[in-house]
């Protein structure tokens, strides 16, 4: 089904809900320049698989993170951001006009903000994806409940698989987390954090090889990274915390990424290669990965962005609607 | 008539769920889960779009045991049930397109 027209060329459209996302659309929307936000269906970004944040300054007591993200929504929606709950399914961005198309409507725009932000990576070995929502999970914070007095393993040697091993030692009886290396990339706060914890055990120069079970996990076979040597250790539950990578296959082919396909940027701004295309969170950030960060970029992004309307012509958010196409079609939902 | 979501526990699942004349959806949720607030207006549209089906939301905090009998471990999930029987399940947060396209045989 060929997409339909909505018109009138907007001023800038925003992809990706995350903070950087949301911060953008406070920023735009302040400056009366009406975005259209396409916040997704899974919108709010990785921050609504976390528990407490505890870092966002502002929050002294520390704020769960699904909170903070309705908070930067709400704040959005206050200024004007017309805020869908939809997933982009094309873009356009060859032309002076950019086209965005999401749920069969096509949307265009002279601007538009790129912050779809990352996707938890997975293993991608045999019974992973089979058994995922049956004890494999990249959500902690979600399923986590389900494994009240089991034995269960974490995934991964960063920041982030520290955290998820320490919140699940709530429910479970223990908590391994399998890792290549002795080596980690955890901080040395969450890595101590994790150390003090009785409950947690710890699996190193180890590779998960399958996952193993029908219809429940039970258990994963892993090979030794050093020795080649290959065992099966036991458990109920598998969560994923190795990583994300950044979601821009939407805009693959039609702006710079590096070989990681991260949105490559130019100097210190949120400029990308395409001109009227800016990008910003954790589409961009190979380094930072935070939440601030994140609504740091987004800010920036927002502001060149209005910058850069001023000087290419002027809005046209206020003038009446324009046909464009196959003329007007009103928007679902 | 407009419909809305309603609210089912371990005790009431039997009578409301299972011996339905229309089919339900249930929403396994739990306060404490992010994914799932996105779900949640979704679910209320279609309540109110869909008479056919009824949308139930059960809170897996306050109920573990229709949970574990049905052998949800992770959350968002829906399972659709017909006749008493679960027909449908449907894990993780997903757009009401694919939502509506997953549940269409049971849809008017």
């Amino acid at each position: 089904m060929p997409a339909t027209e909505s018109t009138p060329v907007r001023d800038v459209i925003i992809i990706g809900s995350g903070p950087a996302g949301y911060t953008a659309a406070v920023y735009t929307a302040r400056a009366q320049l009406e975005p259209l936000v396409f916040e997704g269906t899974t919108y709010g970004g990785a921050l609504m698989t976390t528990t407490e944040v505890e870092n966002y300054p502002g929050y002294r007591d520390g704020i769960m993170g699904p909170d903070l993200m309705e908070q930067m929504r709400a704040q959005a929606d206050r200024f004007g951001a017309d805020i869908r709950t939809e997933d982009v399914e094309d873009v356009d961005l060859s032309g002076p006009v950019k086209y965005v198309t999401a749920n069969g409507v096509r949307y265009a725009a002279k601007a538009v903000i790129l912050a779809m932000g990352a996707a938890a990576r997975y293993l991608h070995v045999p019974g992973e994806q089979t058994l995922l929502g049956h004890g494999v999970s990249a959500c902690a914070t979600c399923d986590g409940f389900f494994f009240r007095d089991q034995d269960i393993a974490v995934v991964g040697g960063g920041d982030s698989a520290m955290e998820e091993a320490t919140f699940l030692t709530r429910f479970a009886r223990s908590v391994t987390i399998i890792h290549r290396r002795q080596e980690f990339r955890a901080s040395r706060i969450m890595l101590e954090r994790a150390k003090a914890n009785e409950k947690i055990r710890w699996q190193l120069d180890s590779e998960v090889l399958e996952v193993l079970g029908e219809g429940a996990v039970k258990g994963v076979r892993l090979r030794d990274t050093v020795t080649g040597a290959e065992s099966t250790l036991e458990v109920t539950g598998l969560f994923m915390a190795i990583g994300h990578d950044p979601r821009s296959a939407l805009v693959k082919g039609q702006v710079a990424t590096d070989d990681e396909g991260y949105v490559l940027t130019q100097g210190q701004t949120t400029y990308t290669d395409v001109d009227g295309v800016f990008a910003a969170g954790d589409l961009v950030d190979r380094t930072y990965r935070q939440a601030i960060t994140a609504a740091g970029s987004g800010c920036s992004a927002a502001i060149d962005a209005e910058r850069w309307l001023a000087e290419h012509g002027e809005s046209k958010a206020h003038e009446a609607p324009e046909l464009v196409g196959g003329g007007y079609a009103p928007t679902q939902n | 008539m407009a419909g809305t979501p309603v609210t089912v526990t371990d005790s009431s699942f039997a009578t409301d769920v299972l011996n339905s004349d229309k089919p339900v959806l249930v929403d396994f949720w739990a306060t404490w889960c992010g994914p799932c607030r996105m779900v949640a207006p979704v679910l209320e549209e279609i309540a109110k779009e869909h008479d056919e089906i009824t949308i139930a939301k059960l809170d897996v905090d306050a109920n573990p045991t229709v949970a574990r009998d049905y052998q949800v471990l992770s959350i968002p999930t829906l399972i659709l049930f017909k006749g008493g029987e679960p027909v449908k399940q449907i894990v993780g947060a997903k757009p009401k397109a694919a939502l509506l396209a997953d549940l269409a045989d049971y849809l008017g």
